[in-house]
C-alpha cells in the first residue's frame, strides 16, 4: 500500500502497533468475527438493553478515534470529546433544523464534522509540547462547549438540543421504540470502522504513527513527515469520533452539552487504558468493561464511583500498563519480537 | 471609571488566590517534571480541612490554616513516597493517568469524608465585612487574598535568588544530575520542593475559598485554569506565574462583565492564542 505519501516503508520490521505482530489476514478475520459475534449475542442476550448496547457502541468510536491519536500516534489529548460533540451537534442539527432525516446522511455529516474538528484541533494540539499541549486540547475542547453553550438558537444551549427526527434506513426500515433498526446501524458502524482502522492501524501510514510515538528523533531522521502525519492521524480520527457522536444523535435524538465536556474526555480516556492503547480493541474491550459497571453500579454515589475509577486508574497505570489487551497479548509474547510497554 | 477599579481590585485578588495555587503546581512541576493533574486536589484538601476546624470545631482562622496545611502536606507525603516517585520520568501519557486517578480518588475520598456539600470558611470578624482602605471600601476575603499572594510572591523572591536553598532548587530545576554531581542531594531537594509546592496548593485552597469555592468538584473544577496559568507562566518561573495569574484574573473578569452571557468563551479563545503564540510561556523568552 503505498498510497499514503510516507516513508514508513523503511521502518519495516523495526516499529509495529501493538497487537498487529505476526499473524496477517486469518488472525484478523477471526478478531473481525468475534466482534460480529459479540454484536449478535448482545441482540440475543440483552433485548432489554439494546438502548445501552447502542450507547456503548457510540463511545466504542469516540475511544478508537482516541486511541489512534493518544495509543497510535502518541499524542495524549484531553480534549477528544470536542470531535464527538462536534459531530452529534452537526448531525443533530442537520435533523432538527435543516430537516435532514436519512440516518445515513445525518452520520455522513456528523463524520465531516468530525474530521473538520480533528483538523482544526489537531492543528491546534500539535502546536505545543508536553503540558502546552494536553492545555490547547483541553481549551479547544472548551471553546467549542462554550460556544455551543452560547448559541442556543441553533444548539438548544443548556436544554440541549431537541426535536430530532429520523427516517427510515433506506426507506425501508423505521426506528422503533426497542431501538433494533439502531442497534443493527451501529453495530454494521462498527464492524465497518473498526475493519478500516485495523487495515490503518497496519498499514505503512498507522507504522509511520508508531514510529513518530517510539522516537520521534529517530522517525524524523528517517524521512516521516512527523507534523503531516500526525495531522492526518487527527481528521482520520475526527471521521470516527464524528460517525460517534452522529450515531449517539441517531440512536437518543438529543444532543447535549455533556457531548463536549472535559468529563466525556475523561472518561474517554479512562475506558481506552483500561482496554489497552494502540491496537484499537482495548477500546472495544474498555469500553464495554466501563459503561457495563457505570450501568450496573448505578446505584452507587458519584464520589464511590469516582473512587472507584480513580483507584483503578492508578492500579492499571501500576501494574497492568499495557490494559487487558495488551496484557493477553503478551501473554503470548514470542522472545525477540519487538514488545513494548504503554508509551 | 469608578467600574473600573472595582473591576480591577476583583482581578486582582482572584489573581493573588489563583497565584498562591499556581506557583505551587509550578515548583513541582518545574523541579519533578511531572504533568501534576492533581494540584488543585491538594488545594481542596486544604479547603475542605480547614473549612471542617473553623466550622465544626471551633478553631480560629489562623490556628485552623496552619492545621489544614500540615493536615495536606502529611496526606501527600505517602502518596508522594508510594505514587508519584513511580511516574518520575515515564511518559506523559501515563503521568495524566497516574495524576488523575489521584484527583478521582482524593475527590471521591473528601467528599466521602466531610459530606457533598458547598463548605464555607469562617473568617476573622476583621476581615468577614467589607475593610476601609482609605478612598474606598474593599471585601476583607479580597484584601486578605492579595496581602497572602503578595507575602508569598516576596517571600518566594526572596527564597529563590537570596538563600542557599533556592539556588540549590533553582540549580535542580536547571540541571537535576549535574546539580547532584556537585554535591548537592538532589532527593531532599526534591522533596523540600514537593512541600513547598502542596504547602502553597493548602494555603491558597483556603485563603481563595470566596473566589473559588470548596465544593465537591473543586479539583476537577479549577484544574483547567491551574494547568492555563502554569502552561502560560513556565514551568518553575515565579514572574512568569504571576504574569499568567494577573493576565488570566484580568481577562476573566473583564470578559464576564463585558460579555456576560458568552461565559469563558473568550477566555478559552485567549488562552490558545497566548499558548500558541508563545509556546515557552509569558516570560519564556527569556530563558532561550
Amino acid at each position: 500500500m503505498s498510497w499514503w505519501p510516507c516513508r514508513a516503508d523503511f521502518l519495516g520490521g523495526a516499529v509495529r502497533n501493538p497487537g498487529s505482530r505476526g499473524g496477517g489476514g486469518a488472525r484478523e478475520l477471526v478478531g473481525f468475527a468475534a466482534i460480529g459475534l459479540a454484536l449478535g449475542l448482545g441482540y440475543l442476550l440483552m433485548p432489554d438493553s439494546l438502548a445501552l448496547l447502542t450507547r456503548m457502541i457510540a463511545l466504542m468510536l469516540l475511544v478508537m478515534s482516541l486511541d489512534l491519536v493518544t495509543g497510535v500516534g502518541g499524542v495524549a489529548t484531553l480534549g477528544q470529546a470536542a470531535l464527538y460533540g462536534a459531530g452529534a451537534y452537526a448531525a443533530g442539527i442537520a435533523s432538527a433544523r435543516l430537516g435532514i432525516g436519512d440516518p445515513l446522511v445525518m452520520l455522513a455529516v456528523g463524520g465531516l464534522a468530525g474530521a473538520g474538528a480533528g483538523l482544526v484541533g489537531g492543528a491546534l494540539v500539535l502546536r505545543g509540547e508536553g503540558l502546552a499541549r494536553l492545555v490547547l486540547s483541553i481549551a479547544f475542547a472548551q471553546v467549542l462547549h462554550e460556544a455551543a453553550s452560547k448559541a442556543s438558537g441553533i444548539t438548544g444551549g443548556s436544554d440541549g438540543l431537541t426535536g430530532i427526527a429520523i427516517a427510515p434506513l433506506f426507506g425501508l426500515f423505521a426506528f422503533d421504540l426497542w431501538g433494533r433498526t439502531v442497534y443493527w446501524l451501529a453495530g454494521s458502524l462498527l464492524l465497518i470502522v473498526l475493519v478500516i482502522l485495523r487495515a490503518l492501524v497496519r498499514s505503512p501510514f498507522g507504522l509511520a504513527c508508531a514510529a513518530i510515538r517510539i522516537n520521534r528523533e529517530r522517525a524524523e531522521t528517517l524521512g516521516v513527515r512527523t507534523r503531516p502525519i500526525l495531522l492526518r492521524l487527527f481528521v482520520v480520527s475526527g471521521l470516527v469520533a464524528g460517525l460517534g457522536g452522529a450515531l449517539s444523535a441517531i440512536s437518543t435524538r438529543v444532543v447535549g452539552l455533556d457531548s463536549l465536556s472535559f468529563i466525556l474526555s475523561a472518561d474517554a480516556l479512562v475506558m481506552l487504558v483500561i482496554g489497552g492503547t494502540g491496537n484499537i480493541y482495548g477500546a472495544l474491550v474498555g469500553t464495554f468493561v466501563y459503561v457495563l459497571a457505570q450501568d450496573r453500579l448505578s446505584a452507587l454515589s458519584p464520589f464511590h464511583w469516582i473512587a472507584l475509577v480513580g483507584a483503578l486508574l492508578i492500579g492499571v497505570v501500576l501494574f497492568v500498563p499495557r490494559g487487558m489487551t495488551g496484557s493477553l497479548g503478551a501473554l503470548r509474547y514470542r522472545p525477540g519480537a519487538p514488545g513494548r510497554r504503554l508509551r | 471609571m469608578l467600574t473600573i477599579l472595582a473591576l480591577g481590585t476583583d482581578a486582582l485578588a482572584y489573581a493573588m488566590a489563583l497565584f498562591i495555587v499556581c506557583v505551587g503546581l509550578s515548583v513541582t512541576l518545574g523541579l519533578m517534571r511531572i504533568a501534576n493533574l492533581a494540584h488543585g486536589a491538594f488545594a481542596m484538601i486544604g479547603g475542605y480541612a480547614a473549612s471542617h476546624l473553623t466550622t465544626d470545631a471551633g478553631f480560629g482562622f489562623l490556628p485552623a490554616l496552619l492545621v489544614a496545611i500540615l493536615v495536606t502536606v502529611a496526606a501527600a507525603l505517602p502518596i508522594e513516597r508510594f505514587l508519584y516517585r513511580r511516574i518520575y520520568g515515564a511518559p506523559q501519557l501515563t503521568q495524566v493517568l497516574m495524576t488523575i486517578g489521584m484527583t478521582f480518588v482524593i475527590v471521591g475520598t473528601v467528599n466521602f469524608v466531610f459530606g457533598p456539600t458547598l463548605k464555607s470558611i469562617v473568617l476573622p470578624e476583621l476581615l468577614s465585612g467589607p475593610v476601609d482602605i482609605g478612598f474606598r471600601s474593599i471585601a476583607g476575603h479580597k484584601l486578605l487574598a492579595i496581602g497572602c499572594g503578595a507575602v508569598v510572591a516576596l517571600g518566594l523572591w526572596v527564597l529563590f535568588n537570596h538563600t542557599r536553598l533556592g539556588l540549590c532548587l533553582r540549580a535542580t530545576v536547571a540541571d537535576a544530575q549535574m546539580t547532584g554531581h556537585l554535591g548537592v542531594h538532589t532527593a531532599s531537594i526534591n522533596a523540600v520542593g514537593f512541600v513547598l509546592g502542596v504547602g502553597l496548593a493548602a494555603l491558597g485552597g483556603v485563603v481563595g475559598a470566596q473566589l473559588m469555592p470548596v465544593e465537591p468538584y473543586y479539583a476537577l473544577r479549577y484544574l483547567m485554569t491551574f494547568l492555563v496559568v502554569v502552561s502560560m507562566g513556565g514551568a518553575g518561573s515565579i514572574g512568569g506565574t504571576l504574569a499568567a495569574c494577573l493576565l488570566l484574573a484580568t481577562l476573566s473578569t473583564f470578559t464576564q462583565y463585558m460579555f456576560p452571557d458568552f461565559g469563558d468563551l473568550f477566555l478559552y479563545l485567549a488562552v490558545i492564542l497566548v499558548v500558541v503564540a508563545m509556546p515557552r510561556g509569558l516570560l519564556g523568552w527569556r530563558r532561550a
